[in-house]
């Protein structure tokens, strides 16, 4: 046997290396030139069998720890329903191209049709395409298409209380695009509105980026944003994480035009960075300035109602270097696991997750601040699941000591700031051992 | 394949009343309710009320619907569509690397680090490259993270004239979408017959002003770009660098690598030549190389290996930027990790020769019945331009609609745009002889019926679970939701 996934055997081999007229493997390569060949075998390890595959993973995941969870800027530790894992590994699924037969492809086609759906509603606006890569890619597309709905326009404004990961994104592709890109200053956690007044009167704005919960994990108050941006003629952009839009006014509601950010906190395991999804939905008049795949109903010849690849006029394969993305594919199974994750909670589970983590978070930012060793650092802002602490002691010695106690305490925003989110999987003996480990601390003296 | 139509939504096997979570309670008193109302949502979202066996039948019934690897023959030209182990998904699944925070402290994750950093290393091996990040999240990505480190490249020179990158007008269509993201022009070069880069094609366009070459090899019809040794050199001599479109790596791994042929920059798509599923679009990954002299350009973030042998997460302002939230699809680079594990340098030097077996195997054995425009040794996917006899008005669509009905994916048509009636085999490694011949009869058998019944196979698919749907109507009039489905069922 020459390996377990090649299925040719010797005899296979020369019937088939005699249909083409040859005598050996190396035949094939005739053609190349050859000091190009590569005459000797990788400088890797042999073949291995499953039980040793195994074990080289079980050995390196075993060195890792896994602690309870507190971190998230951006990212959260949810629950992942078994019934979500279950669907994902239905090989019709898992092993499936892009639907582009649509004859054989309905599955994939139907789950992204209600991946559209349930995205859509839960961002208040009309349309969603088919997913993105993750939320800050998308939040980079949903600035191109501010930028090219505009045509002449080619100024973008981010408010600094966006994500830090999903500005550095957008820098990247503001930079490299040629998009002028300018940073509304933050004020007490949250979005200068003179700023961005004073910004848009400049002029020349295609699109304002802003974000809620932002990356103090503050719910901004936007009322009069989306009136101030419409009328400078700029499109208005929300980021927020999918699982806050259970429970928080949505982009929609706030009169965005565009709708992007991850869809992690749908129950996605943190997986050390993915793959998670980002979603990008928009007002119906953006939907041909989309960009990526986008699912629509029609008909078949017997009459039934069925799903098809459709629009496919604004993508790359058709309008190569005139396309406004290069994004060729879409996140699909990811999108699949949305579909199932809000199917088992629908609406009231949705809304439950949240009211789970806003309890579990007011209990733990009430309760640490009791311990003396941590203050809110923006009291009186309104906030979700995610808050930021000041702290007497370091945030270094801070995270030490509560990894050492099973702790992921949050993530280091400065050296005396730190960033707390809970979700539905921290138990309440899991909130009060946290503030056990913050109450022994023995710091008591801030340094600088 | 269930050739019965399905054809439910989630949304109708809605009832009020039911649901299919319970969560956990933690006690806590304060109430979201406590909030201002205005920071609230009004409406609840329009989502599903199901119960969980409801939503599990519904999932499985749909997926019935659909054709996977795992279901048969997939030989979708220019995909890779090969076998994707079931172990790769178990290693995927790993509880621990599952609830691994990507913002972990970095002592806490050396595991996890050490695999991505194995990659990194291996495919670099691999791809005859310096230095790899396995950051972007599919080919695409790749491509376009690629032309940003060429653009940083030529800045850090100082040299900011370079804003055109050559692109043979067979490419991937992502290839000029992608340098239009990055800012930069695109300019056509032709092909020969054969399709390969027509160097004194190439010569002239070569002046100061261009930032790369985006090449993939072989090419998009399968065929070795023998004259890479001078293309690669003319490029350089003329300041600019060449990238290396991974979409056709799979007849080479084992044979001969991207960085010896004198490419700059590559990716891979770890979801073809490294067996990561496409999962019906994704998630993939395309991590990028680079050749030594420009590791300093890759993204942020990047997994760095320090002097005492431990790892390190690293920002660094001379990188071109960040393209990803994280350190990218970590999941499914660890499938890839699985996979060249699985098959060590042994087995891993077979799949290059196995893939350009089948694809030459299937081309000799189909080039009676049907127009074989570029003869000769192709790699792993060959190109004909339809059916030989022209005569019958069958097209590449219609062979390609009938071989659903005979239990097999079609082929990828109409592209390349270099011929009228494209169609592009890729077999892969690891499809058997006797699936090759199987489908060899049947393309055969279709080549007959275009002759003896023309209209039978225009007509086809037959026995598909939808027929013919109507892609003009789809895009005349969108419906994208449910919720317009059900407001057009009520007018």
């Amino acid at each position: 046997m020459l390996h377990r996934y090649l299925p040719h055997t010797p005899e296979d081999i020369a019937a088939m290396l005699d249909k083409c007229g040859m005598k050996s493997l190396d035949e094939l390569y005739s053609d190349v030139p050859e000091e190009l060949l590569l005459k000797r075998d990788y400088d890797l390890p042999d073949e291995m069998s499953e039980k040793e595959v195994r074990d080289f993973f079980r050995s390196l995941a075993d060195n890792n720890r896994r602690l309870t969870c507190f971190a998230g800027a951006g990212y959260y530790d949810h629950y992942t329903p078994a019934v979500v894992k279950s669907v994902l590994q239905r090989s019709e699924f898992l092993t499936a191209y892009t639907p582009y037969q649509p004859e054989i492809s309905q599955g994939t086609l139907q789950y992204i049709f209600e991946y559209q759906s349930m995205m859509a509603s839960l961002t208040g606006l009309d349309v969603s395409n088919a997913s993105m890569y993750d939320g800050a890619t998308a939040t980079a597309e949903a600035m191109l298409m501010t930028v090219a709905a505009s045509r002449k326009r080619n100024r973008v404004l981010i408010s600094d209380t966006v994500l830090p990961q999903v500005k550095a994104v957008i820098a990247t592709y503001a930079r490299y695009h040629g998009v002028r890109l300018d940073l509304i200053p933050e004020c007490y956690g949250a979005t200068s509105r003179q700023h961005l007044d004073e910004m848009l009167a400049e002029g020349d704005v295609a699109g304002v980026i802003v974000a809620s919960p932002n990356r103090f994990g503050i719910l901004e108050d936007f009322s009069g944003v989306a009136d101030a941006v419409h009328g400078a003629k700029a499109l208005l952009v929300m980021n927020s994480p999918a699982s806050a839009l259970g429970a928080i006014k949505s982009p929609g509601e706030w009169g965005a035009d565009i709708a992007a950010g991850d869809a992690q906190s749908l129950g996605m395991p943190l997986n050390f960075g993915g793959p998670y999804l980002g979603y990008l939905c928009a007002v119906k008049s953006l939907m041909r300035k989309m960009p990526g795949r986008i699912v629509g109903a029609t008909v078949d010849d017997s009459g039934k109602r069925v799903f098809v690849l459709t629009l496919q006029a604004r993508e790359q394969h058709i309008r190569r270097e005139k396309a406004t993305s290069n994004i060729c594919s879409n996140q699909g199974l990811m999108a699949l696991f949305v579909s199932v994750y809000l199917s088992l909670l629908g609406a009231k589970g949705l809304k439950e997750v949240n009211r789970l983590g806003y309890a579990g978070a007011h209990y733990l930012a009430e309760r640490l601040a009791a311990t003396g060793k941590m203050e809110l650092t923006y009291p009186g802002t309104s906030y979700l699941n995610e808050f930021v602490m000041t702290t007497v002691d370091k945030v270094d010695d801070i995270m030490a000591a509560s990894v050492a106690a099973g702790i992921l305490p949050g993530v280091k925003l400065g050296d005396h700031e730190i960033m707390i989110a809970v979700t539905e999987m921290q138990s309440r003996a899991d909130l009060d051992r946290y503030v056990e480990v913050i109450s022994s601390l023995s710091g008591d003296v801030k340094d600088n | 394949m269930n050739r019965e139509y399905y054809g439910k939504l989630i949304f109708e096997h809605s009832r009020k009343g039911r649901g299919g979570y319970r969560l956990p309670s933690n006690g806590c008193t304060p109430s979201i309710d406590e909030l201002p109302a205005m920071l609230l949502r009004g409406d609840a979202p329009e989502l599903p009320e199901v119960d969980e066996p409801t939503v599990v039948r519904h999932y499985n019934n749909m997926s019935t619907n659909n054709f996977g690897v795992d279901t048969g023959f997939y030989p979708l030209g220019s995909c890779t569509m090969k076998y994707n182990p079931k172990i790769n998904e178990e290693i995927a699944a790993d509880p621990v690397i599952a609830s691994l925070h990507p913002y972990q402290p970095v002592a806490t994750v050396q595991g996890v680090l050490e695999l991505y950093y194995t990659l990194q290393q291996m495919l670099s091996e691999i791809g005859g490259m310096s230095e790899f990040t396995l950051n972007p999240y599919a080919g695409a990505h790749g491509e376009l993270t690629g032309l940003m480190i060429i653009r940083a490249y030529h800045a850090g020179r100082g040299d900011d004239k370079r804003v055109k990158v050559i692109v043979p007008d067979s490419a991937h269509g992502t290839n000029p979408a992608s340098a239009a993201v990055a800012g930069l022009k695109v300019v056509e070069v032709k092909s020969r017959e054969d399709g390969t880069v027509d160097v004194d094609d190439l010569r002239p366009l070569l002046d100061d002003t261009v930032a790369a070459v985006m090449m993939t090899n072989p090419n998009t019809l399968g065929i070795f770009e023998r004259n890479i040794p001078e293309i690669a050199t003319l490029v350089h001599d003329a300041g600019a660098l060449l990238y290396y479109d991974g979409a056709n790596l799979n007849p080479l791994v084992g044979v001969s690598r991207p960085g010896d042929m004198g490419f700059d920059v590559m990716h891979i798509n770890l979801h073809k030549t490294f067996s990561t599923p496409h999962g019906g679009g994704g998630p993939g990954a395309g991590p990028v190389g680079v050749r030594k002299g420009l590791e300093h350009l890759l993204p942020n973030p990047r997994v760095v290996k320090r002097t005492d042998g431990t790892l390190d997460i690293e920002y660094s302002g001379d990188a071109l930027g960040q393209v990803t939230g994280t350190l990218g699809n970590f999941a499914v680079a660890m499938r890839a990790l699985s996979y060249i594990l699985s098959l060590g340098a042994g087995g891993l030097k077979m799949v290059g020769r196995l893939a350009t077996l089948n694809a030459n195997y299937v081309k000799e054995a189909l080039r009676d019945a049907y127009l074989l425009p570029v003869d000769g040794v192709c790699k792993h996917e060959f190109v004909f331009d339809g059916l030989a006899d022209k005569s019958t008005g069958v097209t590449t669509l219609n062979v390609a609609k009938r071989l659903l009905d005979h239990g097999y994916h079609a082929p990828t048509i109409y592209f390349p745009l270099l011929f009228h009636e494209s169609l592009m085999i890729e077999p892969t490694e690891t499809e058997s002889k006797e699936t090759l011949d199987d489908f060899i009869r049947v393309m055969h058998d279709i080549a007959r019926e275009a002759a003896e019944s023309p209209e039978l196979v225009k007509s086809a698919p037959h026995n598909t679970p939808v027929r013919h749907p109507d892609d003009t109507a789809a895009a005349l009039h969108p419906v994208v939701t449910y919720k317009e489905l059900s407001d057009n069922a009520q007018e």
